[in-house]
């Protein structure tokens, strides 16, 4: 027991998540106090480090909006996958199909511009376009994952004397996991991404920095918001690497 | 029931198949019909500022509007009747036929009554079509895609009845029909910004994806044969992917707008941390691991036995590689390129905020002036882009792939 714990610590230090992190905190913490260090590297501009919100806020804001989005996204587009793969669902996955590929040409800053006139700036467009977007990759991953479950371990497992849902449960999800998770990861790292370009639309995130220093040519502005959103963005998806590389050794036993 | 239908599957999902498929029809023809009565079809406002006053489509059915709004409802009400028919292999050609020739009728019938409004109104006035108009069209095309799909019609006359519709929608605009309508009127006001943004932005796209070709394939090629390369480029081109765009084209300011001033030769040929520079480099790094990867796979999927006949007959590694090898790997390479060139063209909407001009700059100006029909004419073209290169490149892969269907069918007679 100690021994496995002892182990886990020690994959994590040298996995370089845990090392991400620390360096994430660390710059939030740290980069209020380095006036020096940007005064020396950007000598012309009068106020080189972006204090208008502390950046401890702004990645707490960044994180809250891409969780609530990534969540709604989550629950909405598995259930979607789900339903589309079930017997009776099955028809209505064409549409699905339809519908995932046309929104895959639709750059999510431009799902966003749009959700701006129907509901006005703020954090409420930022989110519902951010929902919407991120539903698409869960979708397809959901689909692909139940999709690629052979037709003879389902019938094997109905055969066995299991109802569908408990099919569903025990066999299914756990052979689709990896897909899923796959899905689910491409949809929070673009919602990543697209909650910094929410700025423009009168979000508080990691990207209002960015915004705020390419309207008035701060460049040390936009190197300190772009590094944070970039750490964040490793971060989390190193985090999925681990979970995922975790649950692949799970679905293989 | 799970074994009767284990003992005759094909018959029993045959005729489920059937029936819950008019469900779709029927889902999509309902909701059709929900869009155009709740949702509002028109909005009217004095000016291009103020949000104006939303219409419904059946409150347009009075006199001096155009009366074939009447048409379009009774079209609607007809196709949910012939969904809840359960329709036959006809009344779904009737049905593609119907919703062929309403989707142009959709967008005279916007341009019509906005022309009433005008005459009715200052010149100022701005007519502009609502969520019902949006939500109709929209739901009308994936009715299409699924009555294509329904019918099994080979993906050329697929393709050819899409171009088909978009090309009377083409048509009607060009002619002028919508002219009246608010986001047309921005058009034309900024006729001549808009097609240079569109020249601009398909210009980012071609060079970044050329450049990522020509940087990328022979990238990928050399990965596959060398493993150390594979393990060092992988891990940097998957990070590269992670950083969210607008961090990227940050991150690239300092540095280069740097290098622009220490380098004046740089600097005079355009370097600098804003505009073309960031923006072409950071959507070439964009493009490449979809690219890379494409060529990994395709490359690892060619059958070893076909190299080593190819070898066995005295072609050297290279000659194999460029005879064979490429020509097998080519659909997935290209499916590769296809990601890479959907992906660039959205964001290059984004390397707008940096300066870099195209369709993102129109797009980020309506957001920031809160005009919706000045992001509406610059999204629907970025996504028509997209429309566009999915296509060719998806048609381009079928074609290679097919083409390599039919070499390993036949036992390759060509040199390759």
């Amino acid at each position: 027991m100690r021994l496995k714990l002892v182990h886990n610590v020690w994959q994590m230090a040298t996995s370089g998540l845990l090392w991400a992190v620390l360096l994430l905190a660390g710059l939030v913490l740290w980069l209020p106090h380095a006036q020096p260090l940007f005064h020396a590297l950007f000598p012309l501009l009068e106020r080189p480090v972006y204090t208008q919100e502390p950046f401890a806020l702004l990645l707490w804001e960044h994180c809250q909006l891409v969780a609530l989005s990534s969540a709604a996204a989550v629950l909405l587009g598995t259930g979607l996958g789900v339903a589309v793969t079930r017997p009776s669902g099955q028809p209505f996955k064409s549409v699905v199909d339809s519908c995932v590929a046309l929104g895959q040409v639709v750059p999510p800053v431009a799902v966003l511009a749009l959700a701006v006139p129907v509901i006005g700036f703020g954090p409420g467009p930022a989110l519902l376009a951010l929902a919407l977007y991120g539903l698409l990759p869960v979708v397809q991953g959901a689909v692909q994952g139940l999709a690629g479950v052979p037709v003879g371990l389902r019938q094997a497992a109905l055969g066995l004397g299991m109802t569908p849902l408990q099919c569903l449960l025990r066999v299914e999800a756990p052979l689709a996991l990896p897909v899923w998770l796959a899905g689910v990861r491409t949809s929070v790292i673009i919602n990543i991404g697209t909650a910094a370009i929410a700025s423009t639309v009168g979000a508080k995130t990691l990207g209002s920095p960015i915004i705020v220093g390419l309207g008035g040519f701060n460049t040390a502005y936009v190197l300190q918001g772009a590094v944070l959103v970039g750490l964040l963005a490793v971060v989390v998806d190193l985090a999925f690497e681990q979970s995922l590389q975790r649950v692949t050794r799970y679905a293989r036993h | 029931m799970h074994a009767e239908a284990l003992s005759d599957p094909s018959g029993a999902a045959a005729t489920l198949s059937t029936e819950k498929h008019n469900n779709v029809l029927v889902l999509l023809t309902t909701s059709s019909a929900v869009a155009m009565f709740s949702l509002p079809w028109l909005t009217l406002a004095p000016n291009r500022l103020v949000s104006g006053q939303p219409l419904r489509l059946v409150s347009l059915l009075q006199a001096p509007w155009p009366l074939s709004a009447g048409v379009v409802i009774a079209a609607v009400v007809t196709l949910v009747g012939l969904s809840l028919s359960g329709p036959g292999r006809r009344t779904l050609w009737v049905m593609l036929a119907g919703v062929m020739g309403l989707l142009p009728v959709l967008c005279w019938l916007a341009g019509a009554q906005a022309s009433v409004a005008a005459q009715t109104a200052s010149s100022a006035a701005r007519a502009s079509v609502g969520g019902g108009f949006w939500g109709l069209f929209g739901l009308l095309v994936l009715l299409m895609a699924e009555l294509l799909q329904r019918l099994r019609l080979p993906p050329l006359l697929r393709s050819l009845s899409g171009l088909t519709t978009a090309a009377l929608v083409g048509g009607l605009l060009y002619a002028g029909a919508c002219d009246n309508l608010s986001i047309m009127k921005e058009f034309a006001n900024r006729s001549d910004v808009f097609w240079s943004a569109l020249v601009r932005h398909a210009l980012i796209v071609a060079v970044s994806l050329g450049l990522t070709l020509v940087i990328g394939l022979p990238l990928g090629a050399l990965s596959h044969r060398q493993r150390a390369v594979r393990r060092a480029l992988m891990p940097v081109l998957n990070v590269l992917q992670t950083i969210p765009s607008i961090a990227l084209f940050g991150l690239l300011m300092a540095p280069l707008a740097w290098l622009g001033n220490a380098v004046p030769l740089l600097g005079q040929s355009g370097l600098s941390g804003v505009g073309l520079a960031p923006a072409v480099i950071a959507l070439t790094l964009y493009g490449m691991l979809p690219v890379v990867r494409g060529v990994l796979t395709g490359l690892a999927e060619v059958p070893p036995g076909v190299l080593q006949a190819a070898r066995s007959m005295g072609l050297s590694g290279g000659q194999a590689l460029r005879w064979v090898a490429w020509p097998l790997a080519l659909p997935v390479v290209l499916a590769g390129v296809r990601t890479a060139a959907v992906q660039l063209v959205g964001l290059a909407a984004v390397a707008a905020l940096i300066g870099s001009g195209g369709l993102g700059a129109i797009m980020f100006e309506g957001l920031f002036s809160a005009a919706q029909d000045v992001v509406l004419l610059a999204v629907l073209p970025i996504v028509g882009m997209g429309i566009l290169v999915d296509g060719v490149f998806s048609t381009l892969a079928r074609m290679t792939r097919l083409a390599r269907v039919r070499a390993l069918a036949t036992g390759a007679r060509h040199p390759a």
